[in-house]
């Protein structure tokens, strides 16, 4: 042959020399390390886990709040029956016509004595004489939400016709559970984020190990045109693969506890753990976890390559 | 032709490299190198000649001096720049560094991998260079597995495919057997033939009598003489190499 046809690519490699993409081959493909995918696999776990838990503690606040959103208590506390009984009469009618006041219902006694029975006994406030006094109650639902505003509002129609009343907002009753709702979902996005920046962690060491590993090899594919974008998409890619794998076996993983768990606590029947039911759009949410993780860890590993072959010539 | 091709294709000027604190292991370094010229780099073991092949081929930054190549300041470019420059030169390192993972074929076919070509476009090219320097029922091994002297041409048979501007080789017959030294000495001669400026770094003193019209420039404890006067402008050919290396 001649060997002149050898060289018949020069022209061709002239106008190419911005780069192309056949860099498919310039490092191997070996995996950044074995335990890259499991480890991936694992934190995506965990933060799906711990995503789903804040949801399902988001689900059960909003819930409650929409049911307790306008509900207010009024409480008639007089010891004598008959007293109490027309206090509470006076307030219905008062409340009756005040503006704002969607629904209004006195609670039967028959209600209130099942109410406190599992703690104080059947037969405790059958007839007038009862040992112990129980408040009147009257339960009320205002149009939109209850504000210090309204409370003081209703004190104030309530001063004249039933001076032993109580006004309370529903809502108040379980605002400690709110507030430790809201830390358990505090510390689901700190786990999350902790999680996060622990993959991103792993995948740093792992990818300037790899780094570390082919550096000769690095360097060659440098000292021959080889552009720091060619070199990073290599590495990229690799991680890429393992991250995509990894956090496909750490959702399925997740699905199944979330699965397990979910039925444990349905099998409660408590209205409040019910209503924590994750719907679709947290479905949709939980499975951006292993994606989030996989564009993470190829970020993290192009940042960590860049920079280490900027050290270079 | 390359913006070059008019004047100098590279050019040192008082060019001085250490490393770390220790003393200059280049000094004052001025010539010009002129396309389509074949310069031999001699000297003795330890005068420098891989050091300034490092610096001609973009391995490494000057501690002085001004360094064009192709026209521009190779000092001062930015580090972005850098690749489209090395991808107009070829070089054949003194160890190979060949891609351990990868086999002849796709050893071979790397600069132009990097430079974008597609896989239908460089398979016959890169099997015709591996059939010329011999290897062509090795096209399929990968470097561990091949002698010192294959690697050698696959390693050449790299820094050629490209069809580079540039040539640098760093003792590049040392591990061949005189034909093949010569059969590769006439691969380069053929791409000089074709407008590539050749710098091939050496010691042996039969390589520089088989090529006569090359330009001699001699290293001796980091600094240039010029026994042929290559380092002119226009550059003298001797018929032989006056001042060959003992």
């Amino acid at each position: 042959m001649k060997i002149a046809a050898a060289f018949g690519l020069g022209t061709a490699r002239a106008e190419r020399m911005s780069g192309g993409n056949g860099d498919s081959e310039l490092v191997p493909q070996t995996r950044l390390s074995g335990p890259m995918p499991w480890v991936i696999a694992i934190m995506v776990a965990l933060t799906v886990i711990a995503m789903a838990a804040g949801l399902t503690l988001s689900n059960m606040a909003a819930s409650a709040t929409a049911e307790l959103e306008g509900g207010v208590t009024v409480q008639i506390i007089e010891a004598r029956p008959e007293i109490r009984e027309a206090q509470a009469a006076a307030a219905t009618e008062a409340l009756g016509t005040m503006p704002g006041v969607v629904s209004l219902r006195h609670v039967p006694q028959d209600e209130v004595d099942a109410l406190i029975e599992p703690w104080l006994g059947a037969g405790v406030q059958a007839g007038a004489g009862a040992a112990v006094p129980v408040p009147a109650l009257i339960d009320v639902q205002l149009e939109g939400q209850v504000s210090e505003g309204r409370i003081a509002d209703m004190r104030a129609r309530l001063e004249t016709a039933a001076p032993s009343a109580r006004v309370d907002a529903q809502s108040d009753w379980l605002k400690p559970v709110f507030d430790a709702i809201a830390s358990l979902q505090w510390l689901a996005i700190a786990l999350v984020v902790l999680l996060a920046v622990a993959l991103a962690a792993a995948v740093l060491l792992a990818a300037r190990n790899a780094l570390g590993v082919n550096r000769d090899t690095i360097e060659i594919v440098h000292l021959l045109g080889g552009t720091d974008r060619q070199i990073a998409r290599v590495f990229q890619r690799s991680i890429g693969i393992d991250a995509t794998g990894g956090g496909a076996v750490g959702f399925v993983l997740a699905l199944v506890v979330i699965l397990f768990v979910g039925r444990r606590f349905s099998g409660l029947g408590a209205g409040m753990i019910d209503n924590g039911a994750l719907g679709w759009t947290d479905w949709l949410a939980l499975v951006f976890v292993p994606i989030a993780a996989a564009a993470l860890a190829m970020l993290t590993a192009r940042i960590t390559v860049l920079h280490a072959l900027r050290k270079m010539l | 032709m390359s913006q070059a091709a008019d004047g100098e294709i590279i050019q040192f000027d008082n060019v001085g490299l250490r490393y770390g604190t220790d003393r200059e292991v280049l000094s004052d370094l001025s010539f010009t190198l002129y396309p389509g010229s074949f310069y031999f780099l001699t000297g003795a073991s330890g005068a420098g000649k891989t050091s300034l092949l490092r610096l001609l081929y973009l391995a490494q930054r000057p501690s002085r001096g001004m360094i064009r190549m192709f026209g521009t300041d190779a000092i001062t470019m930015p580090r972005r720049r850098l690749p489209a420059l090395r991808r107009r030169i070829g070089v054949v390192f003194q160890e190979f560094r060949l891609v351990p993972h990868l086999s002849a074929f796709d050893n071979v076919a790397l600069p132009l991998r990097v430079a974008g070509i597609t896989d239908r476009e460089l398979a016959k090219p890169v099997a015709d260079m591996l059939e010329w320097v011999g290897l062509a029922d090795r096209m399929d091994a990968r470097p561990p597995t091949l002698s010192g002297g294959e690697q050698q041409r696959v390693a050449i048979a790299r820094a050629v495919i490209g069809r580079p501007e540039v040539l640098v080789a760093d003792e590049p017959t040392g591990n061949v057997d005189p034909d093949m030294a010569v059969k590769l000495l006439r691969l380069f001669e053929a791409l000089n033939g074709l407008g590539t400026t050749v710098v091939v770094a050496t010691h042996d003193v039969h390589l520089l009598q088989k090529v006569p019209e090359s330009l001699i420039m001699r290293l001796d404890k980091g600094r240039l003489s010029d026994p042929t006067g290559a380092l002119r402008y226009p550059p003298r050919r001797p018929a032989r190499p006056a001042d060959a290396p003992s």
